[in-house]
């Protein structure tokens, strides 16, 4: 009984079908471990958290340079870059809003450094729902490949603060 | 022998087992403090959740982080911590027939946590807080925000030490033989796993706080700070699971005279618990910079998922004690332990629903959302609200309802009015949260982010769309609403019951079952019998796992499935 001490001898091994069920939980437990690693070396999708620290100001410096040498218009005064393609890009999220709208080619490997200039954001990335983690002090290298062409919306999923769910962004996929 | 004045104590006319009178008195106090918390969290989770129904929109988004906050905080904090407080002087006095530590030290346990969460409403509610349960720096709330959250952990650290003060007396006095009972096991596992995260809390919070003072010129480290805090927030629903299962294998004995097959195994799970649990909080990184792909793969399996494996043995072994007892009192067939099992006891519904939505909705989906890979469609989305609240309301918090049936006639001594609606409180409650977390899931599996307010970004200047999940936003706003409603009519009843109910002094409970039922358990507790005698074999529970198991395969995979249309990316 749950509520009285157990019998003098209370040690004993399994029996019966709780012992075939401990060895199938174990078992199933095993198929979940390596699937990760499985999925990491031979799957497409996984998140390498690479990451280098940032000083104050290095990012915002950064982005600026990035949108002045890119930039190819504006949507509503957001500023609309187009990169080289394969080249690494630039996303900042601050003031509730994602910081520039990039133009990229589909079937290209872009190196997309993104960090944050006020609190931490959450990028989504809309309709596939593709979501990381964006913490200020970091710069957050998230390496992907557009393989649709379309417009592609930016949400922020993390709480950020008044603002948090005006914040948005885009992605324009091109041939 | 027990070690109590006889003037300090009374014997239960119920069960016959001791109730040091002081203990009975932080029972108490804990219990209401922790039912005046769920009374805030379910009012403000009827504004969230018709907020989240789009169609309905009721809050506006200020308002909206301001309540959102309160109702994290009033539910996954201080009504599941003052709960197991309770549960805490429960187990360490009546189940070892001794007396508490010391009453000092939980009056310390009960002001500090009392204040702590005064303080803690009060900035949320002047508007002070709106910084979510998480309070991710950069954020900044006011002082006394962080300094409640201290006093708050302060206080149940002296309600754990209490605890094990309790435990060495009854050991030294000798007022037990033998092993102690498995609901004090899992007591203790919950209370070690509690050392472990408040020790997080203090480390990550008190920082914090001298920054919002002033004192520190800067933050923490955001990276940093998410790595120590999620130790805290990971830990601690893993003290909840614990709390959880020890007052399932109550909840079975008291409502069906059950008895765990194999103590052994019982504890063995509970062991994998405390060993393994602090790898978890990685769990909540896992699209995290700075933080490498290897460490995310160890870490969130727990070492290798002994964890998950616990929580699979526990599933089994509970629903096979019940059964063994019913076959025992002679129901027969496959699943006659189910037809004729108690339904109308809301002990013994709330404890069974607990089980079965915790296991296949709250296990399955935790497991699946904290693959690292798979989190990438996850993280952050409605999913993940979807997630806990099938294992911390739609379970641990309908199992500590299912407790407040009993404990609210044997230790208040006073019984529940409306029984009819008692008795259908546990099917309300836990109807709307799975119909809830469902909405949610679904919602999240189109991209729907968690903590948001308009899905139609107004102002946005870019506009952006999420329309196509409307359907499943009103499941979740319905859903919510019936099971914020079952909520409230737990806390009127017991609220009621408490303060009004008949007094049943020196009396035994009036029975929530039939007579023959309650007869047939109480005959079951009060002779000795083994669970393993031939003929007891628990034949539907090894149906039931296999379903348990294909449901979660079926889960697992499709997600693997899902993640292949996602973008390359890593
Ligand atoms: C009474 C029925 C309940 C309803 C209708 C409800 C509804 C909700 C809703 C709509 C949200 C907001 C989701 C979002 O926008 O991200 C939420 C968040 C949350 N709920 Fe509940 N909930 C209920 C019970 C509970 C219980 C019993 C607990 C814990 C014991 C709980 C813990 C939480 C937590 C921790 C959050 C997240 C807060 C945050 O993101 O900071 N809820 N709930
Ligand atoms: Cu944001």
């Amino acid at each position: 009984m749950s509520i009285f001490n157990p019998p003098a001898r209370w040690i004993e091994a399994p029996h019966g079908f709780e012992r075939v069920w401990m060895g199938i939980a174990l078992a199933w437990c095993m198929v979940l471990s390596v699937a990760m690693p499985y999925w990491h070396f031979t799957g497409k999708q996984t998140s390498s958290g690479e990451a280098y620290t940032l000083e104050p100001g290095q990012f915002e410096a950064r982005i600026a340079r990035f949108i002045e040498a890119n930039k190819v218009g504006e949507r509503n005064y957001v500023p609309i870059v187009q990169p080289p393609p394969g080249s690494d890009i630039y996303l900042i999220g601050r003031n509730w809003q994602w910081t520039p709208i990039l133009k990229l080619k589909k079937g290209v490997e872009y190196r997309l450094h993104t960090s944050s200039g006020d609190y931490q954001h959450g990028f989504s990335l809309l309709p596939m729902n593709m979501n990381f983690q964006v913490v200020p002090g970091y710069d957050h290298v998230i390496t992907f490949t557009p393989a649709e062409t379309g417009e592609f919306n930016i949400i922020c999923n993390e709480f950020c603060g008044a603002g948090h769910h005006q914040m948005t962004g885009l992605i324009i996929v091109e041939e | 022998m027990g070690n109590m004045k006889p003037e300090k104590m009374r014997v239960c006319a119920t069960t016959g087992l001791p109730v040091c009178l002081n203990a009975e008195l932080f029972i108490k106090l804990n219990a209401v403090f922790g039912v005046v918390s769920l009374l805030i969290g379910a009012v403000a989770a009827i504004l969230l959740a018709l907020t989240r129904w789009e169609t309905v929109a009721l809050l506006d988004p200020v308002d909206y982080y301001m309540v959102i906050s309160l109702h994290g905080l009033n539910m996954l904090i201080f009504w599941i911590l003052f709960m197991e407080m309770a549960i805490l002087y429960f187990a360490s006095t009546t189940l070892l027939n001794s007396r508490n530590f010391n009453n000092l030290l939980s009056w310390g346990q009960f002001a500090l946590m009392l204040v702590g969460m005064v303080m803690v409403n009060y900035s949320v509610l002047a508007g002070r807080a709106s910084v979510t349960m998480t309070s991710y720096v950069p954020l900044r709330a006011e002082q006394e925000f962080y300094l409640g959250m201290i006093l708050f952990a302060v206080g149940a650290l002296l309600g754990t030490v209490n605890f094990f003060g309790g435990l060495y007396i009854a050991k030294r006095d000798k007022t037990y033989k033998g092993a102690i009972p498995l609901v004090v096991f899992g007591a203790l596992a919950a209370a070690i796993i509690a050392v472990f995260t408040i020790v997080h809390g203090a480390i990550v919070l008190i920082p914090t706080w001298l920054w919002s003072l002033g004192v520190l010129e800067s933050p923490p480290d955001a990276v940093w700070y998410r790595l120590i805090w999620w130790a805290l927030g990971h830990c601690s629903q893993q003290i909840n699971v614990c709390a959880m299962v020890a007052v399932w294998y109550f909840l079975a004995t008291l409502t069906t005279g059950a008895k765990p097959l194999n103590q052994t195994v019982c504890r063995f799970a509970f062991l994998l618990y405390i060993l393994f649990i602090n790898l978890a909080s990685a769990h909540h990184l896992l699209v995290d910079p700075a933080v490498s792909a290897g460490w995310k793969m160890w870490n969130t399996s727990y070492a290798l998922y002994l964890a998950v494996m616990a929580s699979m043995i526990h599933g089994f072994t509970v629903p096979a004690s019940v059964e063994v007892a019913g076959r025992k009192k002679g129901m027969g067939g496959l699943f006659g332990w189910l037809t004729k099992a108690p339904w109308k006891d809301p002990g013994f519904s709330a404890f069974f629903l607990s089980l079965v939505i915790f296991g296949f909705g709250g296990g399955i989906t935790g497991v699946t959302l904290g693959t690292h890979q798979i989190n990438i469609i996850a993280h952050n989305t409605l999913r993940i609200p979807g997630h806990f609240h099938v294992t911390v309301a739609g379970g641990t918090t309908l199992a500590f309802m299912g407790l407040a049936y009993y404990v609210v006639p044997l230790i208040f001594r006073r019984e529940y009015s409306f029984k009819a609606f008692a008795r259908l409180q546990p099917y309300i409650f836990g109807f709307g949260i799975s119909l809830m977390a469902i909405g949610m899931t679904l919602a999240g599996s189109l991209g729907v982010p968690r903590r948001h307010p308009d899905i139609d970004f107004t102002g946005a200047k870019i506009v952006a769309d999420l329309g196509d999940a409307a359907p499943f936003l009103a499941m979740l706003g319905i859903g919510g609403v019936i099971a914020a409603t079952g909520a409230l009519i737990f806390v009127l009843l017991t609220v009621h019951a408490v303060f009004l109910g008949k007094s049943n002094k020196g009396r035994a409970m009036e029975s929530w079952q039939t007579p023959e039922q309650s007869k047939l358990t109480a005959n079951l507790i009060s002779t000795k019998w083994s669970p393993n005698e031939p003929g007891l074999k628990p034949k539907g529970t090894v149906v039931l796992t296999f379903i348990f198991l294909a449901s979660f395969a079926v889960y697992y995979f499709s997600n693997w499935k899902a993640l292949i249309d996602v973008w390359p990316v890593k």
